[in-house]
């Protein structure tokens, strides 16, 4: 079988240079990012990075100032969005509130003039898929918020689009629920071999989904990787701080013999070590169950050391020594925050 | 307690200031239905009684002022500009909130100042624009200056601005257009506002009383209030056909209200308050 | 990108169409033929008209007969809408309780608004009719000939009466929709704070539906100035002129200004320029005075 065969079902998404800009202020610049097709991909950052931005670019919900967008083997930079086979979930998950489930559901098709007949089986199982089956009759209004990020996805599943576009889908919904439907996601992007864009800060929901995340921070792309190799070898001070949690601690320059370099260590690769090379006055002792936080001042730093449970914590007031194993430490340029790797 | 619950001596007293008051109110129409009941040579008796009760001065009243006729032109003229109000009103306000063209602030801006041009500043320029096109004593006279109102815009626009931007992405990420949106989001997502604006303009048109005493010269383009004007002056001799001719042109008004108040309600506080 | 600056530029001009056409039509043309009409004196359907001077508004600000209906009608609505907005109020917070047939009198209180000006007006010609009103009767003999409508000193109140009578409704309705929209919370926090109803009306009710009263007040101000059916069907602007609001001056018949299309055309925008003022005062009021809630 040649590629060629597969060419209409393959739905890779291409920037090439993207930069945006509102009125003479930057949101995005000099983009290109490749996704490979049924990838599932993050883009992670603070808000105000310009994560959404790209999403919108990609949907055709905005228009790039410089830049190509592909899909597939198309440049789509003058392809209205409902031609670009591309899917939307967004924040607020815009359903129509006097349409029962039902007639949102449906809805794409009905504007897509598919057969009523039709369109009822296929909304119906985009339906049943998402455990929606027996609310079909009822009122956005009447249903809770998770169940309403359901209507919104089965919106978006029934016309079995190549690319899914999805706006910080979980922000709306309680944290239990939150790590209930990253684990549907998951499902569902297995099961539908489509290529998924998922725009998010929450670095929790980018590490749990997603195959690759893309990390931004003011218009930039910081990294782009796996989430292990994400949180393994930040790129960035920026990254290293964003993902991980608590965040990596990061020494001044000059400490821990690196030289003009800017060390960081993750709070679990922190040894309590009564000769350590640094000293830590202990100000927070957090008791997690399974693990123990321990907060305290390295000189005019905050540190966080992660502890195993049942150990011997130490208390606050406490001064302690610290120390890191030479795998634990990650330098980074003092001025360029670039990692630099030995 | 709840404090809003009434008891004991201050209820009594609360209902008695209720019926005083509801009593003062409603004085006025009721002498008008008494007199409107009585046959003419018996007006001055009785005059806060129902006796002598008759249809006679409200057939007369009816026949003379021609008020079939009026009732009808008053139908016809509120009909058409109620429907064409309500079509201009909720395409320009579609216009402003979801489409993006050069100089939409400007053009918003200045049907907005229109808003503050009262009817009155205006009417001797139109009459003579209605004489010169050979309007005057017709029903365009009476509709086509009115077909479209800032206010309306305004009004309807406001309302279409509470429609999330996202649902106009996910519609046209849906292959959606703008009539479709139209038709399909935004006016339903909006009924009761348009109903309320609707009810607004009727009862606009329907007691506008100057622009007709303006342009219409003929008995046969008068509408309820003109009619009664004309009614008032033909037979200032026999009030009590006048008053019977004020009772059928008040009812139908009547009718409508009590079956329309909750829009009428939501029409009249329009703006009045927040949220 | 120009592309989606320009995408909807046709639908738009489709949308704006119609009512752009009309209001320019019959409100901005209008409008502007007006100010030129008004320096110049016709006859009275504009057919023939002669250019005197732009100074025409400055001599029909000054004349008598524009300054006193400035005056009938600033003393018109100083009667009309204070008097008007306190018996609404009080009608609305007697009514604002949930007792037993509370919707009788709350459709009572909101008839007046069922009234057109014209049926309002009739209704009290009638009343106050010397030969058959009762209304002229009780008041007794300052009622009797010529009758309460022309007399001079009363014949204003007398208008005013009616006009509080037909705006009553409309008053109340909007009182009332603002009461209901009152948290209460504010009440009952008030009421553990121990104040009794006087003061919980001035200290929640008040500042709470003050921006219901602002609108009520605008819209009632507004009809005082626009007023023209109620004098024209009660005192065609007399006795001696004491009725003649702007409104009036302007379309009456009858008056110095009946005859002269141009003139008539001077005083509507001298019209328009007093309501333009009162509209711009009325909005700083909004902007500024009134408390909001959440």
């Amino acid at each position: 079988m040649t590629l060629m065969a597969y060419s209409p079902f393959v739905a890779q998404v291409r920037l090439v240079n993207i930069t945006k800009q509102f009125d003479g202020v930057t949101a995005v610049e000099d983009i290109n990012l490749d996704i490979a097709d049924r990838e599932f991909m993050i883009l992670l950052g603070p808000s105000g990075c310009g994560k959404s931005t790209l999403l919108r670019i990609i949907a055709g919900l905005e228009d790039p100032t410089e830049g190509e967008v592909w899909i597939g083997d198309k440049m789509v930079n003058d392809v209205l969005p409902k031609q670009r086979d591309v899917a939307m979930v967004f924040q607020s998950y815009a359903l129509y509130p006097h349409k029962t489930v039902q007639a949102n559901i449906e809805f794409p098709l009905k504007v897509r003039k598919v057969a009523k007949t039709e369109r009822g089986v296929a909304a119906l199982a985009a339906a049943d898929s998402l455990g929606l089956g027996e609310y079909m009759q009822r009122k956005p209004a009447a249903l809770s918020g998770g169940q309403r990020q359901r209507v919104a996805l089965a919106r978006a599943i029934v016309r079995k689009p190549a690319v899914f576009c999805m706006d910080e889908p979980l922000s709306n919904l309680d944290a239990k629920l939150r790590g209930e439907t990253r684990a549907e996601l998951i499902a569902l992007h297995q099961r539908l071999e489509s290529t998924f864009i998922y725009v998010t800060h929450d670095q929790v929901e980018a590490m749990t989904m997603g195959t690759r995340i893309a990390v931004m921070s003011r218009g930039h792309l910081e990294q782009i990787g796996s989430p292990q190799e994400v949180y393994d070898k930040p790129a960035s001070v920026f990254v290293a701080q964003f993902v991980g949690m608590p965040p990596m601690n990061i020494l001044p320059a000059g400490s821990l013999e690196s030289g003009n370099h800017l060390v960081g260590v993750r709070p679990e690769q922190l040894e309590i070590a009564a000769s350590g090379p640094l000293s830590m006055k202990v100000t927070l002792v957090e008791q997690l169950g399974h693990e123990v936080l321990v907060t305290g001042d390295v000189g005019a730093k905050r540190f966080v050391v992660r502890v195993a449970a049942h150990t011997i914590a130490p208390r606050i007031g406490d001064v302690v020594g610290l120390d890191a194993p030479e795998a634990g430490r990650h330098r980074f340029d003092a001025t360029t925050e670039q990692r630099i790797d030995a | 307690m709840a404090i809003d619950q009434v008891t004991g001596a201050r209820r009594i007293g609360r209902y008695t200031l209720l019926m005083v008051a509801a009593v003062i109110v409603f004085f006025p129409i009721y002498v008008m239905l008494v007199g409107a009941f009585k046959p003419g040579n018996k007006v001055l008796i009785d005059r806060l009684l129902p006796t002598n009760v008759t249809l006679d001065t409200l057939r007369q009243a009816w026949r003379e002022g021609n008020l079939g006729r009026a009732l009808w032109n008053s139908v016809v003229v509120s009909v058409v500009i109620t429907v064409a109000q309500v079509a201009t009103s909720v395409l320009a306000a579609y216009a402003f909130v979801f489409l993006t063209f050069p100089g939409k602030a400007i053009v918003f801006a200045i049907f907005l100042a229109t808003l503050l041009v009262p009817l009155e500043a205006t009417l001797t320029v139109n009459r003579h624009i209605m004489q010169q096109l050979n309007w005057l004593n017709s029903y365009r006279a009476l509709t086509v200056p009115f077909l479209a109102t800032a206010f309306g815009i305004f009004m309807i626009r406001q309302v279409f601005l509470t429609i999330p931007k996202e649902m106009r992405e996910a519609a046209s990420m849906d292959g959606l257009g703008h009539f479709g949106f139209l038709g399909e989001v935004a006016v339903p997502l909006s009924r009761p506002t348009i109903g309320a604006f609707a009810l607004f303009s009727f009862l606009t048109s329907w007691n506008s009383y100057l622009w007709p005493v303006l342009v219409t010269t003929k008995s046969d383009y008068n509408t309820v209030q003109t009619g009664l004007k004309a009614l008032k002056l033909a037979s200032l001799d026999r009030p009590n056909l006048v008053i019977a001719g004020t009772v059928i042109v008040a009812l139908p008004i009547f009718v409508m209200l009590i079956a329309f108040q909750r829009q009428l309600i939501r029409g009249l506080t329009a703006g009045a308050v927040k949220g | 990108m120009k592309k989606r600056r320009w995408r909807d530029f046709g639908l738009a001009g489709l949308m704006l169409g119609p009512s752009a056409a009309v209001l320019s039509l019959f409100v901005i043309y209008p409008l502007v033929k007006a100010v030129w009409y008004g320096h110049q004196r016709c006859d009275a359907s504009l057919s023939k008209c002669r250019t005197t001077s732009w100074h025409q508004y400055i001599d029909a600000f000054r004349s008598n007969e524009f300054q006193d209906s400035l005056i009938v009608t600033l003393k018109y609505a100083l009667i009309t809408v204070p008097i008007g907005l306190v018996l609404g109020i009080s009608l609305a917070v007697l009514a604002d309780k949930h007792i037993k047939g509370i919707g009788i009198f709350r459709t009572i209180f909101s008839s007046t608004v069922a009234t057109s000006v014209a049926v309002a007006s009739v209704m009290w010609f009638f009343l106050l009719n010397p030969s058959v009103g009762i209304l002229a009767d009780w008041l007794g003999g300052s009622a009797k000939t010529p009758g309460l409508l022309q007399k001079q000193g009363l014949a204003l109140w007398a208008v005013s009466a009616s006009s509080i009578w037909a705006n009553l409704g409309f008053t109340f309705i909007v009182v009332t929709a603002g009461l209901q929209s009152v948290p209460k919370d504010l009440y009952e926090s008030a009421y553990v704070d121990g104040a009794n109803g006087w003061s919980r009306f001035t200290n929640v009710t008040l500042p709470m539906i003050s921006p219901t009263l602002l609108f009520a007040s605008v819209v009632l101000v507004t009809r005082a100035f626009q007023s023209f059916g109620e004098i024209d069907l009660l005192t065609a602007g007399g006795p001696k002129g004491e009725t003649t609001t702007l409104t009036y001056l302007a379309y009456g018949q009858g008056l110095a200004t009946s005859n002269d299309g141009g003139l008539r055309a001077t005083v509507s925008v001298l019209l328009f320029f007093v309501l333009l003022i009162l509209a711009l005062v009325q909005f700083r009021g909004l902007e500024k005075r009134v408390h909001y809630g959440n």
